[in-house]
C-alpha cells in the first residue's frame, strides 16, 4: 500500500481517508473565516475610536487598543431620536409588510391550488386595453386621473359583464400563477418611478403605509410560489370533511389549512421579513425623514465632511444584523426546507 | 372570472338565519373571489400600472420649467439617445474599431449562433418556438459583439456589459462555490450544523453593510489587510480607481452575501438524494468524484437549474454594493444598469431613466424566459 492510497482511499463507506479529511476540513474552516472575517470586523470597528481605525489595521481588543463605547453612546445616547426612530420604522415596516404580504400571498396560493379559474382572454384584453385608454386620456388630453380612472374601471366592469360571456378562450390557474410569480423578474426600478409618482399624487410619500404597500406588493411572488406548492402537498380529504361539517372556506383555511402548512409558512416568513428587512432601493425612494429606515441610514453614514464615520456605521450594521441572525438561526431549519420545495417544483 | 370549485361543494346543513349568518354564508359562496382579489388587485395597482407608465415614461421627456415640469412625447429618442447617441458610451460602451481578438470572438459567436439557428431548424420547428428563439439568438449576438467591440478589442465597455459581467461570472462562480460547499458538507463531516449555520448567515446580512463592511476590508492603507498589501509594495495602489479590480472587488461582495443562499438549497437537495444508490455505488468501489458526476448530479439537476434562474434574475438588480463600494466608479466602470437609472433619475432626466430601466427589462426577461424555457424547463422534464 503507497502512501497515497493509504491517505486518500477510505477504510470503510461511512468514513473518510485521512487526507480527504485534512483537505476538506482545511476548505471548510478557510471558508467558516471567509465568512465570518467581515463580520468580526465590522464588530470590532464599532468598538474602536477615530485614531484606531486611521492609525492602521487593529485586530484584537484589549490587546491592540483599548474597545471604548463612544460610538454606541453617539448613536443611543446622544442621538438616539434618528436611530430610534429609523430602528422603529424598519421593524413596523418589515413586520407589517411581511404579515401582509404572507397573508395575501396564501390566500392567491390557495385559491389558485384549490380552486379552478377561467379568466376569458378577451376581458384581460380589454382591461388592456382600457388602462392604456386612461393612459392617453390623463397623459394626452390632460383628463384629471381620478375622474379617468373612476370612468375607465366603470366601463370596463360594465363592458366585461355585458361581453364576457361570448369570449370563447381563457385562461387557466397555470397562467395567473406564471403571471404572478413572472412579476419577481421585474427589477424594482423600472416600477418605482411611477409608484413614486404615485404616492406624491396621493401625498402618503415619506410614510409608513407607502412603504409597506410596495414592499407587500414586491414580495408577493415569492410567497404565491412557495406557498402554492406547500398547499398543493396538504391531502384534500381533511378540508373535505370539514366542509361536510359546515365549516365556511374561509375557517377551513385559516383553522386547518395554515396550522397544517406551518414550515412552509415560517419559511416564507423568515426570506420575506429579511428582504424587506434589507431592502434598500424602493426605501430610497419613497422615504426623505419621517419613514426613514434602517438600510437608508446606513448608507447616510457617508455623508458629511468628515468621511465615512466607520465606527458608528459598524454600529448601526451590527444592531441590525443580530435580530435578523437569531431569527434565522431559530428557523434555519425550514428554510431550506421551504426553499427546497418550491426549487423543485419551480 | 367565473369559476367553479375543482370539487363540488358541500351544501350547507345548518340552515342560515340572521344578518350574520347571512354574510358568513355570502363570504363562503364568494370565498374563490375573496380569496384571489387582493393579490390581483395589489399587483394590478403596483405592478402592472406603473409598468406601462413607466413604458410611456420611457417615450417621453421631461423638463423643469420654473417649478413646474413639462412632458414632451418624444416616441423612442431616448431609446435611440441610449443605443446610437449621446448616452451609448455609458449603455453600451465605446466603440473605436474591432482589434484582432474583437474579430475572432465576433465571428466565433456568430458561428455558434448559425450552428445553433441550423440545428434548431433540422431537428424541430414550431412558430412559437421559433420566434421564442429569434429573440434569443437575438440578444445573444448582440451582446456577443458589442462585448467583440468594446472588452475583447481593449476599449471600456458601458453598463450594459457591466451588468452581464455580474451576472453571469459573478452567479457562476457563486453556482460552483456554492454547489462545492454543499457537496463537502454533504460528506460524513462532523459539525455539519454549525457549518450549516455559519455558511448561511451573509444571506441575512443588509447589502448595504456588505458593501460598507468590504470597502473596509480592502481598504489599502487603514484596513485589515493592509500590512499585507504594504509588504507586496502596494500601499499606494488603491482597488477604487482601478476598474477591474473594483469590479473583481464588487462581485467578491455579491458572492460572499449570495453563496449561501445556493448552498443551503444545494445542502437540502444533496440530502434528499436517496442514501441507497450512494451507498452501493460506494460498495462497488466507485470513487466520490464519478458518484457525484453520475448519481448525485442527475437527481438534483433541477434543483440546481431552478436556483441557478433565481440567482440570475435577482443578480439583474443588482445596485446596492456598486451604488456603496464605488458610487459606480471610477468613472462608469462599475455602474450596474440599475444604477445608470439611479442617477438619470436623480438628474431629473426620467426619461432617460426610465428608457434604461426597459432595457434592463428586456435584457433580463429575454434571458431569464430563455434560460427557463432552454435549461429549467428540460432539466425538470426529463
Amino acid at each position: 500500500m503507497t502512501l497515497m492510497q493509504r491517505l486518500f482511499e477510505p477504510r470503510s463507506i461511512r468514513t473518510m481517508a485521512p487526507g480527504t479529511k485534512v483537505i476538506v476540513y482545511g476548505i471548510l474552516f478557510f471558508w467558516t473565516a471567509f465568512v465570518l472575517f467581515p463580520i468580526y470586523w465590522v464588530f470590532i470597528t464599532s468598538f474602536k475610536t477615530a485614531s484606531d481605525v486611521n492609525a492602521g489595521p487593529v485586530f484584537l481588543p484589549f490587546v491592540d487598543f483599548q474597545p471604548s463605547l463612544h460610538a454606541w453612546k453617539e448613536l443611543f445616547v446622544f442621538d438616539y431620536k434618528d436611530t430610534l426612530r429609523a430602528y422603529a420604522n424598519s421593524l413596523i415596516i418589515a413586520l407589517s409588510a411581511t404579515a401582509a404580504s404572507v397573508l395575501i400571498g396564501s390566500m392567491a396560493a390557495y385559491a389558485l391550488a384549490r380552486f379552478e379559474y377561467k379568466p376569458k382572454f378577451g376581458v384581460v384584453l380589454m382591461f388592456v386595453l382600457m388602462m392604456i385608454a386612461v393612459f392617453v386620456a390623463v397623459g394626452r388630453f390632460g383628463v384629471d386621473w381620478r375622474i379617468s380612472t373612476a370612468v375607465g374601471v366603470a366601463v370596463f366592469v360594465f363592458l366585461a359583464r355585458a361581453l364576457g360571456r361570448h369570449f370563447k378562450a381563457s385562461l387557466s390557474n397555470g397562467d395567473i400563477l406564471f403571471w404572478m410569480i413572472s412579476q419577481r423578474i421585474l427589477a424594482p426600478i423600472v416600477v418605482v418611478v411611477p409608484i413614486y409618482l404615485m404616492f406624491q399624487q396621493v401625498r402618503l410619500l415619506d410614510t409608513h403605509l407607502a412603504i409597506i404597500l410596495t414592499y407587500t406588493v414586491v414580495n408577493l411572488p415569492i410567497v404565491i410560489w412557495l406557498m402554492y406548492d406547500f398547499f398543493r402537498s396538504i391531502p384534500y380529504d381533511l378540508e373535505e370533511s370539514a366542509q361536510l361539517d359546515g365549516a365556511t372556506r374561509l375557517t377551513v383555511f385559516w383553522d386547518i389549512v395554515l396550522p397544517l402548512s406551518r414550515t412552509g409558512l415560517a419559511a416564507t416568513t423568515l426570506l420575506v421579513m429579511i428582504l424587506a428587512w434589507n431592502e434598500y432601493l424602493l426605501a430610497l425612494f419613497l422615504s426623505t425623514s419621517k419613514a426613514q429606515t434602517m438600510p437608508i441610514l446606513v448608507a447616510a453614514m457617508n455623508a458629511g465632511e468628515r468621511g465615512i464615520l466607520w465606527w458608528s456605521m459598524s454600529v448601526v450594521i451590527i444592531v441590525m444584523i443580530i435580530p435578523v441572525i437569531i431569527l434565522a438561526i431559530i428557523l434555519q431549519r425550514y428554510i431550506s426546507k421551504g426553499l427546497l420545495l418550491g426549487a423543485v417544483k419551480g | 372570472m367565473t369559476d367553479n370549485t375543482k370539487r363540488p361543494g358541500a351544501t350547507r346543513a345548518v340552515p342560515s338565519k340572521g344578518r350574520r349568518e347571512w354574510f358568513a354564508d355570502w363570504l363562503d359562496r364568494h370565498s374563490s373571489q375573496i380569496f384571489i382579489w387582493p393579490a390581483v388587485i395589489m399587483i394590478l395597482v403596483f405592478s402592472i400600472f406603473p409598468l406601462v407608465a413607466s413604458f410611456i415614461m420611457a417615450l417621453s421627456r421631461f423638463r423643469l420649467r420654473g417649478g413646474s415640469y413639462q412632458v414632451r412625447f418624444v416616441w423612442f429618442q431616448n431609446f435611440e439617445k441610449q443605443i446610437f447617441g449621446s448616452e451609448q458610451f455609458h449603455f453600451l460602451g465605446t466603440f473605436k474599431g474591432m482589434g484582432l481578438l474583437g474579430w475572432i470572438v465576433a465571428l466565433l459567436v456568430t458561428g455558434v449562433v448559425v450552428w445553433w439557428i441550423v440545428r434548431y431548424l433540422r431537428t424541430s420547428f414550431t412558430v412559437i418556438g421559433f420566434v421564442g428563439r429569434l429573440f434569443t439568438w437575438g440578444l445573444v449576438l448582440g451582446v456577443g459583439w458589442l462585448m467583440a467591440a468594446t472588452f475583447f478589442s481593449g476599449h471600456p465597455f458601458g453598463t450594459l456589459g457591466t451588468t452581464l459581467f455580474y451576472v453571469f461570472f459573478g452567479c457562476g462562480i457563486q453556482f460552483i462555490i456554492g454547489i462545492g460547499l454543499a457537496f463537502l458538507c454533504s460528506l460524513p463531516i462532523r459539525g455539519r450544523s454549525f457549518f450549516r449555520v455559519v455558511f448561511f448567515i451573509p444571506l441575512m446580512i443588509t447589502p448595504i453593510g456588505v458593501g460598507y463592511a468590504f470597502r473596509m476590508i480592502a481598504d489599502t492603507t487603514k484596513g485589515p489587510f493592509s500590512p499585507a498589501w504594504q509588504w507586496f509594495g502596494l500601499g499606494d495602489f488603491s482597488w477604487a480607481s482601478d476598474p477591474w479590480a473594483a469590479r473583481f472587488f464588487i462581485m467578491i461582495g455579491d458572492s460572499w452575501q449570495w453563496i449561501p443562499f445556493i448552498f443551503v438549497v444545494m445542502l437540502a437537495a444533496l440530502e434528499s438524494v436517496p442514501r441507497d444508490y450512494v451507498e452501493a455505488a460506494q460498495v462497488d468501489g466507485a470513487s466520490s468524484w464519478d458518484i457525484f458526476r453520475d448519481i448525485t448530479w442527475p437527481q438534483v439537476v433541477p434543483v440546481a437549474a431552478t436556483v441557478f434562474l433565481i440567482r440570475v434574475i435577482e443578480a439583474f438588480k443588482i445596485v446596492d454594493l456598486p451604488n456603496i463600494m464605488t458610487s459606480g466608479g471610477p468613472g462608469i466602470a462599475t455602474e450596474s444598469m440599475t444604477l445608470h437609472a439611479l442617477f438619470a433619475w436623480r438628474s431629473l432626466d426620467l426619461g432617460q431613466s426610465s428608457a434604461v430601466a426597459y432595457l434592463l427589462l428586456f435584457v433580463t426577461v429575454v434571458t431569464c424566459v430563455s434560460f427557463f424555457n432552454l435549461v429549467v424547463l428540460r432539466r425538470i422534464r426529463s
